[in-house]
């Protein structure tokens, strides 16, 4: 490409302003830090009644079309819902939800679509299937195998699996990529390991299989996972937007209210300019997140508008947990300082599905 | 094809028939980099040329000599002359700030007046706000205009004046009453002439070894009363007006690029042209993943520029993107073209004039004056306090 030319689109209706402003007011009121820091305590990292009130309010049906039991509106109204869901540092099994519909809606017949995604809507609980030990992003480096209809193999960082009534799982048959669809009633005993991970309020699974039966194969594979994996960086992106704001607001509160050598810190320019970059790496993330979801809405090709909002956030927010963790001193390197609970969600958010520099290296390919 | 995609056509024909050749010197990339007459004289023949064509001030009101037409068709011109990178229009201040200035708030007689010989760059125009002692903080002006009869007496210094040695008139806030309430009380605003005794005009020579600035020195020079634009007192008011229209906050101006100023895509086909160990530069993977962040960085810069225009997606820090635009964009410039030197090996070390330097030398030179962007009109870390402590209510830090 001789001359590197990106667009500028950007829309936002009122439906979807309408939605963020619901869900900011939600996560801020239900999920405030003492209510999320006893959920990581709890084996599931949330409530039932959380959840339900999360599905009554038809949020996890927002990107599911019409027909299939959904409110149709798209990926860009479920980004609304996981900024501010991010910002609460709130789990939730949305985000896992989000990426099974995505998979089914993109690689799944209509049959298989009328059979899973009205239920989602009301309730259910999915998941995907996609990372293995190697610890890489690269959703064709697949191990697992299907044979004879049954699975062999593991895969790690299953969020959800606990609670998951299906997961999508990628597998190779004969060498060739597929995805299916696993019942939660077979996932039972030694299958299902919990993972101990960085971010506390995540709950990760391994998954190992051992003839464990697949319920259905999905049609297109590689269509299927590159919907989730495009869904996933837009949805982490803009978690992680919503996490930057957090951790911004507890970084602002602790300069204006703590003093020292006489004044309050917030004074000192060595801390509000770095505090001044966390603001702008927030500007830009929201900015590249709010463009990727219009591109995707309008059945744009949004491949490199996607990386950039997952390399933008990746960066931004672990810079910005990082930097919180400093400037609250001593208090800082305490477990009870909310600081660190942004700086593991940053890094969770880093590492899953690609970091910043991974997404570099694919924009590359596709811009210079 | 319709009527603007027709207009959009004939202009690059224009400029694609009547574009100067390069001449035999280095061109200055902005206003601020004008320092001979020749850079001079071939700029200001550019702008005439441009304007006697009709692609300039296309939207200012016929009457005093713009175009009086739609704003669209201005703005086609312009993206073409940026399409085609055309050299800019030199007269930088008189188009983009003074002249809309005066049209928004000017009488009758200084519109008449002014506006079409700024249009024709026949008259340039400088801006005198900053003085040697208080760089970034406009209020503390002390440069004073003593009322006498018919005129007034300036005496004091203005410094980092643009196009200074090749104005006729100047923009300048000077102090009329020292004994205001408050120290913005006492500002007043003049179109002043710069041909008068009493104005003495020193270039400053800057760190790239060029001229572009001036020092302005005032020595008991008259002014006729009528330079005073509006009252006395007022000049706070239409000082901050004039920067509405310096950071391109609301329309109004002429139009036509404002610089030639080189961004990442020119980066990249330096890239694509440079070597690195045998190979092209562009395939080293450090390289490309230094290139992908600038460019990651002035698209988010870019779409924050749409997102601002969207109120429920700025709701929580609605100055946010305006108030940092100034820091994010100078210092992402001057760390881009701090990388390119790097790509260029050691011919990063020549300088303009050498006979092998790379496009003339332009890269060392477009970085070095880029700090002119990071520290005038308020260094980058003014404006960190500023966006700190006004967007962030972070406290100000005092002593």
């Amino acid at each position: 490409m001789a001359q590197v030319n990106l667009k500028g689109t950007m829309t936002f209706s009122d439906e979807q302003a309408m939605l963020l402003d619901t869900a900011t007011d939600y996560f801020r009121d239900k999920f405030p830090m003492a209510y999320v820091r006893d959920q990581m305590l709890s084996s599931s990292g949330y409530e039932q009644t959380r959840w339900d009130e999360m599905v009554a309010l038809g949020w996890s049906g927002l990107a599911i079309p019409e027909e299939f039991g959904g409110s149709g509106l798209g990926l860009a109204a479920a980004v609304t819902i996981a900024e501010p869901m991010g910002r609460a540092l709130a789990a939730t099994p949305f985000l896992s939800t989000q990426l099974f519909v995505q998979g089914m809606l993109h690689g799944g017949s209509v049959d298989q679509k009328n059979a899973y995604l009205s239920q989602i809507a009301e309730g259910k609980i999915g998941t995907v299937a996609l990372f293995e030990d190697s610890g890489g992003w690269d959703l064709t480096d697949v191990g697992v195998e299907l044979i004879d209809g049954r699975l062999k193999g593991a895969k790690t960082f299953v969020v959800d699996a606990g609670v998951a009534d299906w997961v999508l799982v990628s597998a190779r048959r004969d060498g060739e990529l597929v995805v299916v669809v696993v019942n939660k009633a077979d996932l039972t005993g030694s299958t299902l390991e919990r993972e101990v991970v960085i971010d506390e309020t995540r709950r990760s699974y391994r998954l190992s299989f051992n003839g464990t039966p697949a319920a259905e194969v999905l049609g297109d594979a590689s269509t299927a996972l590159n919907a989730i994996r495009n869904a996933a960086l837009l949805l982490i992106a803009a978690e992680s937007g919503g996490g930057i704001a957090g951790v911004l607001n507890v970084v602002v509160e602790y300069l204006t209210t703590r003093t020292a050598f006489g004044k309050k810190i917030g004074g000192f320019q060595g801390l509000k300019h770095p505090t001044v970059d966390i603001l702008i790496g927030l500007e830009r993330t929201r900015s590249h997140v709010y463009h990727a979801a219009s591109l995707l809405d309008a059945g744009e090709d949004a491949q490199a508008a996607i990386h950039m909002a997952k390399a933008e956030a990746s960066d931004s927010f672990a810079f910005a947990g990082d930097r919180a963790i400093q400037f609250h001193g001593g208090f800082g390197f305490t477990w009870d300082c909310d600081a660190q609970m942004y700086l593991r969600r940053a890094l969770w958010s880093q590492y899953s599905f690609g970091d910043a520099a991974y997404h570099r290296k694919q924009l590359a390919a596709l811009l210079l | 094809m319709n009527e603007l995609e027709e207009f959009r056509e004939e202009v690059a024909a224009w400029l694609q028939q009547n574009r100067p050749a390069q001449p035999d010197f280095l061109l200055p990339e902005t206003f601020m980099e004008v320092g001979t007459d020749s850079q001079f004289h071939f700029l200001r023949d550019w702008q005439q040329q441009v304007y006697e064509a009709g692609y300039l001030g296309m939207a200012w009101p016929k009457e005093y000599g713009g175009g009086g037409k739609p704003q669209v068709l201005q703005d086609i011109a312009t993206q073409e002359m940026a399409r085609l990178k055309v050299p800019f229009m030199t007269n930088t201040i008189g188009l983009n700030w003074a002249g809309p200035l005066i049209l928004a708030i000017g009488t009758e007689e200084e519109k008449q007046k002014y506006i079409k010989r700024i249009l024709s760059a026949e008259d340039i125009w400088c801006q005198g706000f900053s003085e040697p002692d208080n760089g970034s903080d406009l209020a503390a002006a002390t440069t004073t205009a003593v009322r006498d009869g018919d005129e007034y007496i300036l005496n004091g210094s203005k410094i980092w004046t643009s196009l200074g040695s090749f104005a006729r008139y100047m923009i300048l806030l000077a102090k009329t009453n020292p004994k205001a309430d408050n120290r913005y009380a006492g500002l007043s605003y003049f179109l002043s002439p710069m041909d008068v005794p009493g104005i003495d005009v020193q270039p400053i020579r800057k760190l790239t070894g060029e001229y572009g600035f001036t020092q302005t020195f005032f020595t008991d020079a008259r002014i006729p009363a009528s330079c005073l634009m509006g009252n006395e007192g007022e000049g706070w008011q239409i000082a901050m007006k004039t920067l509405t229209f310096e950071r391109g906050a609301t329309g109004g101006q002429a139009g036509g690029l404002a610089m030639n100023q080189m961004s990442v895509s020119d980066v990249v086909e330096l890239a694509r042209r440079s070597t690195r160990e045998g190979r092209p530069a562009i395939e080293d993977p450090l390289i490309r993943d230094q290139l992908i962040r600038f460019l990651t960085e002035e698209q988010g810069d870019r779409l924050s520029g749409v997102r601002a225009g969207i109120p429920a997606l700025v709701s929580e820090r609605p100055a946010a993107i305006p108030m940092s635009g100034k820091l994010r964009g100078t210092e992402h410039k001057r760390r881009l073209f701090q990388f390119a030197l790097s790509l260029m090996g050691s011919n990063a070390a020549r300088w303009v004039g050498d006979s092998h330097a790379d496009r003339g030398g332009l890269w060392p030179r477009s970085y070095f004056n880029s700090f002119s962007a990071t520290i005038g009109g308020g260094t980058s870390q003014v404006q960190a306090n500023i966006v700190g402590e006004r967007v962030l209510g972070l406290p100000k830090d005092q002593g």
